[in-house]
């Protein structure tokens, strides 16, 4: 005799159970510390804080662990414990001019105010498997730049002296930002919508727009302005003082990127900005995302909307990884009722097809 | 945040729910089932202290569902009383001068403005509508017009007492302006009854 | 027959707020829904937020229940038409969890029902609420991507584009091949999606005395149908909309008025059809047979 299945209670029990035992692995082997995740994995705490859109590298570890290292799982995690945090305040917009840098590059000026800093990079390390770290070795101190190192003007800041740049100008009025946590997107979208849904989106995704209009899916021809990663301060203007305090400093990765633009009758010639922003060091990202936003800027500056990258709804309705990933894993989800229906429908369709084909 | 400055003494104002998060939650369900039900009237006990000109049930229904994301407008009596500071005090709203730029209003229903001066939504978002909060002297579901509409099986009657003799006809403009328009919910004591947009109205 | 104390019943967690969303955003969505219940079938775009389930998985038929649900309530979740399905269980697990509510699968003693994809058979009554978890909110999604298009024929009540879609099926199959998620006339005003459930359910939601509610939180809208509204199932003058109908009745309750799962018995070709509503098969079955499944066993 059938029965239903039942006892969904106890299975979720003991899949819970299951998953914390793998995740542990062999109790012998000593266990992850959240420090060690936090300052020996950092590229991966940055990339879940980035798309998390929450800047707690301790939180950002702590997710890392929690999901067995699949880091949609932990921008997942993260972005979860943030949705319910009050807000207790709005701080000024960063002075990324300002930022105490680690790294900073230029691809379109062979030498610059405050110059070219390589800094930590992965870029010529040539990728060959380190066996050394399979022991573990002591690593020799670094040198590094001067903690006191004068502030570095922004590449894009030289080039708007001569008006060879578009100013890069508030938007009208200068309305509070949108803010796309609290508020749904509406279409077409304002610039700041529009950033924090890429600065939020899935790395993958973007990174595959931003190629495309590398390669005439887009009317792009981008030079990497500047990037550069450092520590910048966040500042609040508390009521009863009314003036700018830090509160703390975080690390973020910006990109300007440099665009032709042909000029039109009411303009001259000019080139355009793409920007970029991430928190940590999120040099991919950051790059990305900054040609991803010139392509959707295409409407603003009248050029034709043809390629994939340019097409805002389509981009930014795509971007959220855990919008995309639930979605499409909700198709474990049991669909009985639904198949049914199509399994009766597509059985009559077939009985009626074959009816139609008999002799008469 | 806010401009306009709180000035008030908080001595004189009157505390807010005892239990915030149950009783915003309950008088909430009340204002689901009144615009679920055009016409039935809903309860709603509550213990917080309502300022003076305020009725207890549009003291509830505003205290439980605004915030500073809201805009507020207020008819005179009540903007020139202690409510205006007793609300912003309780929920951070912000008050606005004009009944266009209000998604909540809050009257005395003989200083009703022209419900056509309320924010009426467009044809894509006519959600974006100001909810009228209006005090009425008395209400009674056993006799007086006879509502139709959806939330209703037929035919609801409803009495209000206080309304001025131009409001059915704004009403049946405003009905007529669907999926347009303002909704309303009579407050009378700490008793309420609502009018959706989709609400006919025979008198 | 409430599930009052089931072995292994869950506390309220005290570091959560009632229900786990804040109360501003509590208020947000229901300002979002007194709004949707006064344009029935429109839909309403909302501040949707991160909630701890994945997107598609519930999380706005969650949000509208977190919004509405007070400690007294109580609480029946369903999928599939079934109480006891891995999601259902989780999203009841979470609120109580999060709420500290009274739970239950018998339909008659829901004050809350949320659902994924079945209405339950046994008739709703006045002062209930079904709360349907809505993937794709917008019925015309699939003719038409873009919200900023469809926006505007919802706006201006142009739906020329979902009649073309279901005279094209008329045309190739001889009759409409919508079987779920079949749009629906709301109030006749706005084209709506009824969420995935089977068109069989679509005659329930006409004139219902119970309050229908519909989240959906990826794609943050908030909808409803008040109860007494007229909804009706798109359809044509010589081709009515018609249910779907089995040869056989429920193998276990005996029901020929059920919506009927096909479960295959062996490898062999070996299936029988069973009642897809748990709650309403075991009430018919017996309260023997009830009172063991409600013990969450």
């Amino acid at each position: 005799m059938y029965v239903a299945v039942k006892g969904g209670e106890r299975a979720i029990e003991n899949s819970q159970a299951l998953l914390a035992e793998l995740r542990r692995g062999d109790p012998s082997v000593a266990e992850l510390s959240i420090e060690q995740i936090r300052l020996q994995l950092r590229l991966a705490v940055d990339r879940i804080m980035t798309e998390g859109s929450l800047y707690d590298p301790e939180l950002a570890a702590l997710a890392l662990k929690q999901a067995s290292g699949d880091a949609i799982e932990a921008i997942f995690l993260l972005r979860a414990y943030r949705t319910t945090l009050p807000r207790l305040g709005y701080s000024v917009p960063l002075d990324t001019g300002k930022m105490r840098l680690w790294r900073r590059v230029s691809a379109t000026f062979k030498d610059l105010p405050g110059g070219q800093i390589l800094g930590p990079t992965y870029d010529y390390t040539q990728r060959l498997l380190d066996f050394a770290l399979l022991a573990g070795t002591p690593v020799p101190p670094a040198p590094r730049l001067p903690a006191d190192a004068e502030p570095v003007p922004a590449v894009l800041d030289l080039l708007d002296q001569e008006g060879l740049i578009e100013a890069e100008s508030a938007s009208c009025g200068d309305p509070e930002p949108h803010d796309l946590t609290r508020e749904p997107m509406r279409f077409p979208a304002s610039r700041a919508a529009r950033l924090q849904n890429l600065a939020r989106a899935d790395e993958g995704f973007i990174l595959a727009l931003g190629y495309s209009t590398q390669r005439g899916y887009a009317h792009s021809h981008p030079f990497a302005g500047e990037v550069r990663f450092g520590s910048v301060e966040v500042e609040l203007v508390p009521e009863e003082l009314g003036f700018a305090v830090s509160i703390g400093e975080l690390e973020v990765t910006e990109c300007q990127m440099i665009n032709q633009f042909a000029g039109s009758k009411s303009q001259p010639p000019q080139f355009t900005r793409g920007y970029g922003l991430a928190f940590g060091h999120s040099e991919r990202k950051a790059m990305a995302m900054s040609l991803v936003d010139r392509a959707l800027r295409a409407p603003e500056l009248g050029e034709a909307i043809d390629s994939p990258a340019q097409m805002e709804e389509f981009v930014l309705s795509h971007s959220d990884s855990l919008e995309a990933s639930g979605f499409v894993q909700h198709l474990k989800l049991p669909h009985y009722v639904d198949f049914q229906s199509e399994l009766e429908l597509v059985r009559r369709l077939r009985i009626n097809a074959v009816q139609q084909d008999e002799p008469t | 945040m806010s401009e306009q400055t709180l000035d008030l003494n908080l001595q004189e104002v009157g505390a807010a729910f005892s239990d915030p998060v149950l009783s915003s939650q309950a008088v909430f369900r009340a204002a689901l089932a009144a615009l679920s039900r055009p016409g039935r009237i809903q309860s709603v006990p509550h213990d917080a202290q309502q300022p003076p000109g305020a009725t207890p049930a549009a003291a509830a229904l505003l205290l439980a569902l605004l915030d500073p994301d809201c805009t507020v407008w207020l008819a005179p009596r009540l903007a020139g009383g202690a409510v205006s500071a007793w609300l912003r005090f309780h929920t951070g709203c912000r008050i606005v001068s004009q009944p266009a730029a209000a998604r909540f209003a809050w009257s005395d229903a003989d200083q009703l403005p022209l419900l056509q001066q309320f924010a009426l939504g467009s044809e894509f978002e006519p959600e974006i509508s100001t909810t009228c909060v209006v005090q009425v002297k008395a209400l009674d579901e056993r006799c007086g017009w006879r509502l139709s509409g959806p939330g209703i099986p037929g035919r609801q009657r409803l009495a209000v007492a206080g309304l001025g003799a131009g409001f059915l006809a704004q009403w049946q403009a405003n009905h007529n302006l669907f999926p347009r328009g303002i909704d309303v919910l009579l407050c009378a004591g700490q008793f309420l009854a609502a009018l959706a947009r989709t609400t006919a109205i025979e008198a | 027959m409430r599930m009052c104390d089931p072995p292994g019943s869950l506390e309220r967690d005290p570091n959560v707020n009632f229900a786990y969303l804040d109360e501003r955003t509590k208020r947000m969505i229901r300002r979002a829904l007194l709004k949707a219940v006064c344009i029935p079938g429109h839909q309403v775009a909302f501040g949707s937020r991160e909630m701890p389930l994945p997107y598609g998985w519930g999380t706005g038929g969650i949000q509208v229940t977190a919004s509405i649900l007070g400690p007294r309530d109580v609480l029946k979740v369903i999928d599939q038409g079934s109480d006891d399905t891995v999601n259902a269980v989780n999203i009841r697990r979470f609120f109580q969890r999060t709420a500290g509510v009274a739970v239950t699968t018998d339909t008659t003693r829901a004050d809350i029902i949320q659902t994924r994809h079945r209405i339950p058979e046994t008739p709703l009554r006045e002062g209930q609420i079904l709360v349907f978890q809505v993937p794709a909110p917008e019925p015309m999604q699939r003719l038409e991507p873009r919200q900023s298009e469809t926006r505007k024929m919802h706006g201006l009540a142009e739906y020329g584009l979902m009649h073309v879609k279901l005279y094209e099926d008329i045309a190739h199959y001889g009759h409409i091949a919508t079987t779920y998620d079949y749009p629906v006339l709301v109030n006749n005003r706005y084209v709506m999606s009824p969420s995935p459930i089977p068109k069989f359910d679509n005659p329930k939601l006409n004139m219902s005395p119970a309050l229908q509610l519909f989240g959906a939180g990826r794609e943050k809208r908030i909808y409803a149908v008040p109860p007494y509204t007229a909804v009706t199932s798109l359809a044509f003058d010589d081709h009515p909309f018609e249910v779907q109908r089995w040869e056989s009745g429920c193998a276990l309750c005996g029901s020929r008025a059920s919506f009927l799962d096909e479960v295959l018995t062996d490898d062999h070709g070996g299936r029988m059809f069973v009642c897809s509503d748990s709650d309403y098969c075991t009430s018919r079955q017996g309260a023997d047979v009830r009172s063991v499944i409600s013990d969450g066993g």
